[in-house]
């Protein structure tokens, strides 16, 4: 019998994304999310945002930001060799 | 652990970072090509602005080679750097006279309680239906639609890949409050991005 109900299987949405979760809680979890559509929506779309700000192709390093970076660093090295 | 690169094999962090000490410039200089991406990307998300991120960036660098003396070798060199980068961080924040960020309790209910408000589905990919550009932006704005202390655990533990128990030590929380900060960030932003990504 399952007993989670939404309620619960919110407030364990997150353990659930992080794999931290007892194998019994899991199941009863993993059941719930196939019969209610609202809580998968919110389980799936919360591991789409997660994976969305993962997207190493997002926020690159512009170039001259770099650049500026390595000689400010360079001239700090070399005042301390100095 | 060494990986084999079209030019030559790869050197451990640890490695890297004794040949710094030992004044090899080069080798400071591969560990900061190594994470200068990723410190830029985290200076940006939390802080929301380019100028900012780029502050974080040379700040968080320039205190990495200061310090690099007292830096002990059996730590992670990144998880030492990404600290340095969120204190700068959240320290230029708390110098902002107006910080415009919503705080996350509007979205909690008056028992602590996250009330997911959208329920419809997203549309498939949304990642491809954006530009690059465009996709920045609406990530931008919901992170800085979170408190700062609750945007830095969401990147540290889910970006950054922190654990909990270093993410709790870095910013001074218990492990339970860095459970709790992630959960809410989690659904805050997911509620934000809803608006945005939901089909129809």
């Amino acid at each position: 019998m399952n007993l989670l109900n939404c309620k619960d299987c919110l407030k364990e949405i997150s353990s659930y994304l992080d794999g931290e979760m007892e194998p019994d809680l899991k199941r009863h979890l993993e059941e719930h999310l196939s019969l209610c559509h609202h809580c998968q929506v919110v389980f799936d779309s919360a591991r789409k945002t997660i994976e969305l700000y993962c997207d190493g192709r997002l926020f690159p390093l512009p170039l001259e930001v770099r650049d500026r970076l390595h000689r400010a660093l360079r001239r700090r090295w070399e005042e301390k060799a100095s | 652990m060494t990986e084999s690169s079209p030019v030559g094999p790869r050197k451990d962090d640890s490695v890297l970072v004794t040949e710094a000490k030992a004044g090899n410039y080069a080798a400071f200089e591969e560990l900061v090509s190594r994470y200068e991406k990723k410190i830029y990307r985290l200076g940006l998300n939390l802080t929301g602005n380019p100028e900012d991120a780029e502050d974080v960036l040379q700040e968080a660098f320039l205190k990495a080679f200061a310090h690099l003396p007292e830096f002990r070798e059996d730590a992670r060199f990144y998880t030492w750097l990404v600290r340095i980068a969120i204190n700068e961080g959240l320290m230029k924040l708390r110098k902002r006279r107006s910080d415009k960020s919503v705080p996350i309790e509007d979205a909690v209910g008056e028992e602590g309680e996250i009330i997911p408000r959208e329920f419809t589905d997203w549309k498939p990919n949304p990642e491809q239906l954006y530009a690059q550009g465009e996709m920045e932006t609406i990530l931008q704005n919901a992170a800085q639609g979170l408190s700062p202390g609750f945007r830095a655990v969401f990147l540290l533990r889910d970006v950054e890949g922190l654990s909990t128990e270093e993410t709790a030590q870095l910013l001074n929380l218990t492990e339970g409050a860095v459970k709790a900060r992630l959960f809410r960030a989690r659904l805050q932003l997911r509620e934000g991005l809803s608006k945005v990504f939901k089909r129809g």
